[in-house]
């Protein structure tokens, strides 16, 4: 596809990368004549140097024959406006990064439709929802749902002392009976598909794959503890801690907010519900923590500005015994060191966005025969996991499992048939108006045939 | 620096060179030349074992990149690595028994200069005249950019092209550094297929045709007559001068030709500098040198032939224009210098890196009469980056440097003839360093490179080799710190 992205600051890096690795001829445009000379040394892609709303800019780029163009510079009325101009030039598919609440209610809609474009991207949103999900399981590092909660891929760092370390997995699945599969382990940063004789390790990163129903018997008989959280402290009151503690508060978990900026403290008063608590202070201060009962909180997430604050904070925590800690890392580099430190739920909001932009890439390319639900990258990024809605017939239906000759590091590891979740065996088949979980390490999954030899 | 990932890539420029050799190797047979055969079949042997042994021995780890550095250093080693293994053939069928020779033969190849050891060329056999003037045509547009057709490497790739394409800055004609070269290599073809389709239609037979499309395309110019292209009708002789004139022009052009925009291609200003120098020096030339010749149409013909081979650095003569007035040769020196447009096989200090220099001068001049002037160098309309400008600068500086380096080492040498030593070693350090082929006086184009020492062919190989890569990739991979931790 012909893919144009207007601004290349932190999330139009990511997406130029994972844009032109998934083969897309990609065009990058920018006003910064610097920047656009760091991106045409560092990305297999076309640059200009120019403003995106541009006429001439954008005529030069070629936008007639671009099927999605996508604007996330950090001005939310340049990026509709470029988008809008760019849909009048003869773009198809156009995507528009929209942050600023105050854009977000009905005027959003509102200008969704009249600006034609297909889909706002709002990262802060979607950086809050993925943080809320990895509150829902504080033991597990990351947690993605599938079909509307149906099915749940869990990702867990094995302790040393649990009862996983050294077992194989027939064994456990002898032992222990129930929808659950261990779908990808990671070991020294490389990702395995694991078969039956595979046995686990001690800080070994396994994914597990769970249904809805069965979740906390699997989380029991695997001895990871399932406790609810109740009150959650969160560090920095930028735009995502907001939307984190609307989202919190609407499922009945107590939201304290701690920022050093006594005017910010202010207006998140004045934006959210009086239940939340403001407190104004400096965060790096332990003295100031114990006194606002962090021993106490069920989790605590970081969410400052600073990439080191955060990691600091959370480590912090982490020694004080909370159960969770959740840290916003935006720089690349700084990402494996956290993880060094032990740190296990990181969250990128830029790479949120860029998954979630690349997914709707993916989509846009499939034929109609089976679309793309959802796309995860997971297992640190090692890994996808996708899930297909198969509409037609296709060779892949009524064949067992078993007889499939799937690629290397390619797993199907669940099937969603109706309101039922299968963990699927070999004598499973795939039958039209599924809907497929598929694991992939290694391969890019572009559509569901992708996935045999 | 990620040493797997620069021998694997290397395995597969042998391994590219492996299936390149195929060609001559079918030529000789052919001409059932089977001592030269059995030379091809041997290096094509060495290569493939030792490609394969690299390719697949030495796999590059998951999650490393190539830099900058590893780009300039991959270049570097991949023209040794190409030369050395291109000797073989020379040295083993011992048609060149020297295997300094065949080295700086090959090198001469690759890098698009032309200039030869051989005193008689015509000695040569089919195969290995077809290996010859087919380097040049590999050489012209690079080894790497044709690997990048083939390889799948979609991260950074750009490091590779930037190394090894002439010019100070390097545009891509669509997103993908791959299909940028592929489509590099489609017009290449094209264009060396049109100019063998029609040297046929002339007095030349085919494989004579073929051989001088390579040569001109890659602007490389080892002729297979030890006249060079003065023994063939009026006719070749311009339809060479006009695709000589055509491959120093910058390849983009042609894109955009294709895509139809015609009013791009109508305002660049580096075609028009082009254009008008070659019009200048032509006219001029033609005036001094007239009564020389036996009519004014040959006269045209010789300056046009000869403006066209120098300026695009290809090297083929149809006149010993050693025996021109000082004026014709005067001009003829200074062409080879500037060299041809960037972006196209020719080598020199390229077009584009004269105007931005001039632009430069003229800003600072202008600063001089107006110190609050605020200036920008502007080529075709946009903005040229104040780090583009300095680069060109410091690349002056280094390339002057080298140049006079060049030249010293070689007014050590004993063997050259005394008279006219000056001439012969300033000339033939700028036709090496320039990718030319011939110079004036001892190496003059009736003459050849053989009577050098050992030395000084080293040396003149090294400048060939900085001429076509343009300094860094060279000089890079021989600084120290890029070997050693410190």
């Amino acid at each position: 596809m012909n893919i144009i992205v207007v601004g290349c600051g932190k999330i139009g890096k990511v997406l130029l990368y994972s844009l032109a690795k998934e083969n897309h001829n990609v065009t990058a445009i920018d006003s910064d004549d610097r920047v656009i000379e760091a991106v045409r040394n560092g990305y297999d892609v076309m640059t200009y140097c120019g403003n995106g709303t541009s006429y001439e800019v954008l005529k030069k780029a070629r936008v007639g024959s671009c099927d999605l163009f996508i604007a996330v510079t950090a001005s939310d009325e340049l990026n509709m406006l470029s988008c809008f101009a760019a849909k009048r030039m003869g773009a198809k598919y156009t995507v528009a990064r929209i942050r600023n609440p105050e854009n977000n209610n009905s005027s959003l809609d509102f200008m969704k439709q009249q600006l034609e474009l297909s889909l706002t991207i709002n990262p802060e949103q979607l950086a809050a929802q993925a943080i809320y999900n990895s509150l829902k399981l504080p033991a597990a590092a990351k947690l993605e749902t599938f079909s509307r909660d149906q099915l749940e891929m869990i990702e867990l760092i094995i302790k040393p002392d649990s009862p996983l370390d050294g077992v194989p997995l027939k064994d456990l699945k002898k032992k222990h009976k129930g929808q659950y599969l261990i779908c990808a382990v990671m070991r020294n940063e490389n990702v395995i598909i694991p078969k039956g004789d595979f046995a686990l390790k001690s800080g070994d990163r396994i994914g597990l794959i769970v249904a809805e129903d069965d979740l906390n018997g699997t989380l029991d008989i695997l001895g990871v503890p399932h406790k609810k959280i109740k009150q959650t402290m969160i560090i920095g009151a930028g735009i995502t801690s907001r939307y984190l503690a609307k989202i919190l508060l609407k499922h009945r978990i107590g939201v304290k907010i701690i920022d050093s900026d006594a005017k910010v403290c202010e207006k998140v008063c004045e934006q959210l519900p009086s239940k939340v608590t403001v407190i104004h202070g400096n965060a790096m201060s332990q003295d100031l923590l114990t006194e606002e009962g962090l021993p106490s909180a069920d989790a605590l997430v970081a969410l400052t500005g600073m990439d080191e604050e955060n990691i600091l904070i959370s480590y912090y925590a982490m020694s004080q015994s909370v159960t969770k800690t959740v840290t916003k890392v935006n720089q690349d580099e700084l990402l494996s060191v956290a993880e060094k430190l032990g740190l296990d739920s990181l969250i990128s909001p830029r790479k949120v966005t860029a998954d979630a932009i690349v997914k709707y890439a993916r989509a846009l390319e499939n034929t109609l025969d089976n679309q793309i639900e959802t796309l995860y990258s997971v297992m640190g990024g090692n890994a996808e996991a996708l899930e297909f809605k198969v509409i037609a017939d296709s060779g892949l239906t009524h064949v067992p499992l078993k007889e499939m000759k799937l690629k290397k590091g390619v797993l199907i590891a669940g099937i969603i048939r109706a309101k039922e979740a299968i963990i699927p065996g070999g004598d499973d088949v795939i039958l039209p108006e599924d809907k497929v979980v598929i694991i992939s390490a290694g391969s890019q999954i572009f559509e569901l045939s992708d996935i045999i030899q | 620096m990620n040493y797997r990932l620069i021998f694997n890539l290397l395995g597969k420029v042998l391994l590219l060179e492996a299936v390149l050799l195929v060609l001559p190797l079918i030529t000789s047979f052919v001409y059932l030349e089977f001592n030269s055969a059995m030379a091809f079949g041997i290096t094509v042997g060495g290569a493939l074992g030792l490609g394969l042994l690299l390719t697949f021995l030495v796999k590059p780890k998951k999650h490393q990149h190539m830099y900058a550095k590893e780009g300039l250093i991959i270049t570097a080693l991949a023209w040794v690595a190409v030369s050395l293994v291109g000797s073989l053939p020379f040295v083993i069928s011992r048609e060149i028994p020297s295997f300094l020779d065949a080295l700086f033969e090959i090198v001469s190849g690759f890098t698009t200069t032309g200039a030869s050891v051989l005193s008689d060329v015509e000695s040569l056999s089919h195969g290995m005249l077809f290996w010859r003037s087919f380097s040049h045509w590999i050489g012209g547009m690079g080894v790497l950019v044709f690997v990048l057709v083939f390889v799948n490497r979609n991260d950074r790739s750009m490091h590779i092209l930037r190394a090894e394409m002439p010019g100070p800055t390097v545009d891509k004609l669509v997103p993908k550094a791959k299909n940028t070269a592929f489509i590099l290599y489609g017009i290449y073809i094209v264009l060396t297929l049109s100019l063998a389709i029609m040297l046929v239609c002339g007095d030349m037979n085919f494989f004579e045709a073929l051989l001088h499309a390579f040569g001109t395309a890659g602007t490389g110019g080892f002729g297979i007559k030890n006249s060079s292209i003065a023994d063939y009708s009026s006719y070749s002789q311009w339809v060479i001068a006009i695709f000589m004139l055509l491959f120093g022009v910058n390849f983009n052009l042609y894109f955009l030709l294709i895509l139809r925009k015609f009013s791009n291609v109508f305002r660049n200003t580096e075609l028009w500098v082009y254009i008008c120098v070659v019009v200048a020096s032509v006219t001029v030339i033609t005036l001094n040198i007239y009564k020389q010749c036996e009519s004014v149409a040959e006269a045209v013909k010789h300056s046009t032939f000869q403006i066209a081979s120098i300026m695009s650095t290809t090297g083929y003569s149809t006149a010993d224009f050693n025996q021109w007035p000082a004026l014709s040769k005067g001009i003829l020196f200074t062409l080879m210098f500037t060299g041809g447009c960037a972006g196209s096989t020719s080598g020199g200090f390229k077009l584009t890196r004269v105007i931005i220099l001039f632009k430069k001068i003229g800003n600072d001049l202008k600063k001089a009469l107006h110190p609050r002037t605020a200036t920008v160098v502007k080529i075709n309309g946009e903005k040229i980056s104040e780090e583009t400008t300095s680069g060109v600068t410091s690349y002056l500086a280094i390339y002057v440097l080298i140049f006079f380096a060049v030249f010293i080492i070689l007014s050590i040498d004993p063997r050259v003839p005394a008279e006219g030593a000056l001439e012969t070693n300033f000339s033939a350090a700028a036709s090496a360093f320039n990718n030319i082929g011939p110079g004036f006086s001892a190496v003059g184009p009736t003459c050849n490179f053989g009577f050098y020492s050992p030395v000084s062919k080293i040396v003149l190989i090294f400048a060939m080799l900085l001429g076509r890569l343009e300094i860094y990739p060279i000089l890079a991979s021989l600084s120290p710190t890029t070997w050693f931790k410190r």
